[in-house]
């Protein structure tokens, strides 16, 4: 332990405690609360923020492979369930990056009076319950050192997010919850058979020891058993493909708040899982899976960008540039090398800042043009719109894996693993997977530029969405429509409260490209230990 | 021989029987008034306070009583005499979650008679007479109390579902109910009378002993069957499952509610009495047929589930599928040990309990306002009466098994836990399927609180259904936080 003072016990419990008192306060005070529940949410999510900021400032970086701040305590003894929590270098950055997401949603919907506020007027007090709910979830997955506490925190998103796809959802919300909560179920119900599984061999749950044993006490088949299960259940939440499908109707009826929390960090939920149980705990069984993972893995490249590249919708092509994405992260995984694993960790917190981002924008846009089919959108964004043309074109460039922009090391250091695979894994496969990989990557850089050049050039069109809209509220200027559009527009660029929510993120997908150690080097030394028991 | 009684190990019974003469008699002398109703419901409420009371005592004696024993004259030699009724753990454990359960039904009865369409001291007495079978029958150590204890439990029931008069509806759950719990003993009679005649002894410690040396004869596997088989009805397991809905959807909410929490509890006591206590040696045999009964009932429930529009026929099928997640671990029973299995199985219902009845006393509630009772009458209930609408959604949570509904998550991991250590694959994946379908009409249900409703309707007070529905909301709140405490109830 660094230092024996009461912070590192308290830190990792505030960061659950504080969003979790949070909802259970609005439960017990909604009178009280409901005059001040734009700050409440804000603050409630700030507070948590700041945490992780101390987390952060605090974490001993000379040894980022062993879990700090650890907290174990019995909870339920019967079940050898305990409530074992810690952070390391490979949770640290996942941590740091929920918190700040759920922060800029907060900022995001608290900030915005004229549409945000009109969000909020929907049940405001159940869509700050949900957000710090699903929270709550989110951290504790990722500080869970515990597999079946792991599995809880897992299954606490599914409700919150449930809600907020069906109730602040868009036209098909319905269907989509449905669908988003039922395939999650069935995948973490297989997740939980694969974890059970490991106890009835070894007798315990807890991660750091079954990491430390690297698998022994196990046999092969049981193993690879236990691996494919739990790798289901984290493929389904990643989402790999064929296992995909609910993603796309998920975050194209999701409101924006709910896309980003989903992209930026539910699916990390999954990858995670693998770095953290699925790898370490059985080894035998990663060597075993390896192959048909990055089969999959690549097969979700191609596909994903293939389905991007006909898609309409500009939030359904987002989310189908997750698939792609998901499949770099999971081709990483896949090699089972320090170079790959690292890639993917990397590859996931960029995608959670990019694809956030991206979300954001789409969201922005279905605001002002109440759609985001690209066709009806037009084009010349940059020309009606500029500053948001700008920061949709520096976000789809950083997602295409420009150099330089957060985006690149992941893909590139997955497509290395994949040219040295681990020994024991057949290195003429990995080598096609990473031509296939490469080409996926060309193909990503295809679709979105074919997005860029639909939406933010070109001439701009009449905005007949726009001109009814503002003629019903303004009828005595209708004659004047005409010369009117472009100087309208342009105080319906990035408003002040966007800009807030967005810079942190282009700040930090920035930094990690330019700098893409500060990232690696907290990562490198956890991998190295997780990978300890591989040939 | 004079027999020699232990009032105090019947004193749960005892207890209930004598509120019940009491409720009787007071029904007669009292006056017919709105008032009197209430006042024999209290009584009543009271008996099976007392009743808890002295399961709570006998608890805090820690030692296992017995009584009507066998006189030690008559024994012979080799062991303790057995006796026929035996106060242990698993006793008290299904004991307390049968009077507890009691106590939220009796709130819900007072709520139903309230209207005065039904008698109110017949309806008291019937019910206080099934409680007396349902506290005796997880101690009866032989076969023939088991089958009277069985039999007290299903017989008021008949009547109380009737009780509602001039309801076609009622009438025809009540002779369905007759008809097939009347088969149901008839065959269970038979099994029993088989197994008596192949080892000739009636008392659930002899017959362990004895069915060793005829092991493999098919008589004895047929009585085997048709004692499951007896069970199965009770408990709704496929293929003795059809009644479940017709009979849940014509009784009044309170007795569907009995129906599934301590009429199905009584049937698991009275199964896993005969199959982990009498007959644990041939679990070879009766192993694979809860296993595949355990797979057929959750299935068919859950897919039954999925169709219905009524709130009672759904929760009807929901009951159906939750008995084959308490069957499963009696199926690894072989594998990993009897209190294990027990052990799990009796986890898993005791949250049921709580869970069940909480959803039953929201059902309650809207059922006095829209008669029919169907789904889309709870359409915007969370808004028109955000506590009824928030326990009712924790409710239907915790069924499904999802947090924040942590005692319906711990209940199926504590059965997987048990099939993936018993090496069940199968049974825990056709489990693991199953959740994922109950989910879906859970969930749809759950989100029909939160939508806006078309028309409003306003609820009807119901003083006395508030402390039912907060006392089992509370429980599996407290289950959730803490669900130690059941493993600590039923560590056996």
């Amino acid at each position: 332990m660094t230092g024996t003072g009461w912070l590192p016990v308290a830190l990792p419990v505030a960061l659950l405690a504080v969003p979790l008192l949070g909802a259970l306060g609005l439960v017990v005070l909604p009178h009280v609360l409901r005059p001040v529940l734009r700050a409440y949410g804000l603050v409630l999510s700030g507070v948590t923020l700041a945490l992780a900021a101390l987390l952060v400032a605090t974490f001993d970086y000379e040894r980022p492979a062993s879990p700090q701040f650890e907290l174990d305590v019995p909870w339920i003894p019967g079940l050898g369930l305990r409530l074992h929590l810690g952070i390391d270098g490979i949770s640290l950055p996942l941590v740091a990056l929920t918190a700040l997401l759920t922060f800029l949603c907060f900022g995001y919907l608290s900030w915005g009076r004229a549409r945000a506020g009109e969000f909020l007027r929907a049940r405001p007090r159940a869509l700050v319950f949900t957000l710090l709910v699903l929270e709550v979830g989110m951290i504790g997955t990722f500080l869970a050192l515990d597999l079946l506490l792991f599995f809880v925190f897992f299954e606490i998103v599914l409700v919150p997010m449930y809600f907020l796809i069906g109730i602040w959802g868009g036209e098909g919300r319905r269907a989509a919850s449905i669908k988003f909560i039922l395939y999650t179920l069935l995948g973490s119900v297989v997740m939980l058979l694969g974890l059970l599984l490991i106890w009835a061999q070894t007798g315990t749950f807890d991660i750091e020891a079954l990491a430390a044993a690297h698998g022994s006490g196990m046999a092969r088949s049981v193993q690879i058993l236990a691996f494919v299960a739990i790798g289901i259940g984290l493929a389904v939440k990643t989402p790999m493909w064929p296992l995909h499908t609910w993603l796309p109707d998920a975050h194209t009826e999701a409101p924006t708040t709910g896309s980003v929390l989903l992209a930026g960090v539910l699916l990390k939920m999954g990858t995670y899982g693998f770095a953290r149980i699925a790898i370490p705990v059985l080894p035998e069984g990663a060597l075993a899976v390896a192959p048909w993972l990055g089969a999959l893995a690549v097969v979700g490249i191609v596909y994903g960008s293939l389905a991007c590249l006909a898609q309409r919708d500009l939030k359904r092509m987002i989310a189908y540039s997750s698939v792609g994405h998901m499949g770099f992260v999971l081709l990483g995984f896949a090699t089972l090398t320090p170079t790959g694993i690292n890639g993917a960790l990397f590859a996931n917190v960029a995608h959670g800042l990019i694809t956030g981002l991206l979300f954001f924008l789409a969201g922005a846009i279905k605001d002002r043009y109440h759609t985001a089919d690209m066709t009806a959108l037009g084009g010349g964004l940059l020309a009606t719109l500029p500053r948001l043309g700008s920061v949709l074109t520096f976000a789809a460039v950083a997602s295409l894996g420009l150099p330089g922009l957060a985006g690149f090391w992941g893909e590139m250091l997955a497509l290395l693993g994949a040219f040295r695979p681990a020994d024991g894994l057949p290195r003429g496969l990995f080598l096609t997977y990473m031509v296939i990989g490469g080409l996926g990557a060309v193909l990503t850089a295809a679709y979105f530029l074919v997005m860029l050049s639909r939406v933010t050039h070109g001439r701009p069109p009449p905005l007949p969405a726009e001109a009814e809209a503002e003629a019903v509220a303004e009828p005595r200027v209708v004659e004047s429509l005409a010369a009117r559009p472009v100087a309208t527009l342009a105080h319906r660029d990035v408003r002040p409260y966007e800009l807030l929510a967005w810079t942190p993120l282009v700040a930090l997908i920035l930094l990690f490209g330019l700098w893409p150690g500060l990232l690696l080097s907290l990562t490198t030394p956890a991998v190295h230990t997780l990978l300890g028991a591989l040939p | 021989m004079s027999q020699q009684i232990d009032y105090f190990a019947i004193a749960p019974p005892l207890a209930l029987a004598l509120t019940a003469a009491l409720v009787l008699l007071l029904d007669v002398f009292l006056p017919h008034r709105p008032r009197t109703r209430a006042a024999l419901g209290l009584v009543t409420l009271a008996g099976v306070l007392v009743s808890l009371g002295f399961v709570l005592a006998q608890a805090m004696t820690g030692r296992t009583l017995g009584t009507f024993c066998v006189p030690p004259a008559l024994a012979g030699s080799g062991g303790p005499a057995p006796c026929s009724y035996v106060v242990d753990g698993f006793t008290l454990v299904l004991a307390g979650l049968v009077l507890a359960s009691a106590v939220v039904i009796v709130l819900m009865s007072m709520t139903e008679l309230a209207d005065g369409g039904i008698p109110a001291g017949e309806w008291h007495f019937l019910l206080l007479c099934t409680l007396v079978g349902a506290v005796t029958l997880p101690a009866s150590r032989d076969l023939v109390m088991l089958v009277v204890a069985l039999e007290l439990v299903s017989l008021p029931v008949f009547a109380l579902t009737a009780l509602k008069r001039y309801d076609g509806r009622a009438s025809e759950a009540a002779v369905k109910l007759f008809v097939v719990s009347v088969v149901s003993t008839a065959v269970m009679l038979f099994g029993v009378s088989l197994l008596y005649g192949m080892t000739g002894t009636v008392h659930l410690s002899g017959l362990a002993a004895q069915v060793q040396a005829v092991t493999g004869v098919p008589v004895v596997t047929v009585g085997i069957v048709l004692v499951v088989a007896g069970f199965g009805f009770k408990i709704a397991a496929v293929p003795f499952h059809a009644w479940a809905a017709d009979v849940y959807q014509g009784a009044p909410v309170p007795v569907a509610a009995l129906l599934s929490v301590v009429s199905k509890a009584s049937g698991f006591a009275g199964l896993i009495l005969v199959l982990a206590t009498a007959l644990p040696g041939q679990a070879g045999t009766w192993g694979p047929v809860v296993a595949i009964l355990s797979a057929l009932t959750m299935t068919a429930g859950n897919l039954l589930a999925l169709r219905q529009r009524s709130a009672v026929r759904l929760l009807a099928w929901s009951s159906v599928a939750q008995s084959g997640y308490v069957l499963a671990p009696l199926a690894v029973t072989g594998t990993i040990g009897a209190q294990a299995a027990v052990g799990a199985s009796v986890a898993y219902l005791v949250i049921y309990a709580a869970m069940n009845l909480g959803a039953f006393a929201v059902v309650l509630l809207v059922a006095r306002t829209a008669g029919r009772n169907e789904l889309d009458d709870y359409r915007g209930l969370a808004f028109r009466s955000p506590a009824a609408g928030l326990a009712l959604a924790f409710c239907l949570v915790c069924l499904a098994g999802l947090p924040p509904g942590l005692a319906g998550l711990f209940a199926k991991v504590f059965v997987f836990r048990a099939i993936v250590e018993g090496g069940l694959g199968w049974l825990a994946l056709v489990m693991a399927v199953n959740t994922v379908i109950g989910l879906y009409y859970y969930a749809v249900w759950a989100a029909r609180l939160f939508t806006p409703a078309a028309r409003s309707l306003t609820l009807r007070a119901a003083p006395a259904l508030w402390p039912a529905m907060g006392l089992a909301v509370a429980v599996a709140i407290v289950f959730s936080l803490a669900p130690q405490l059941v493993l600590d109830l039923t560590g056996l």
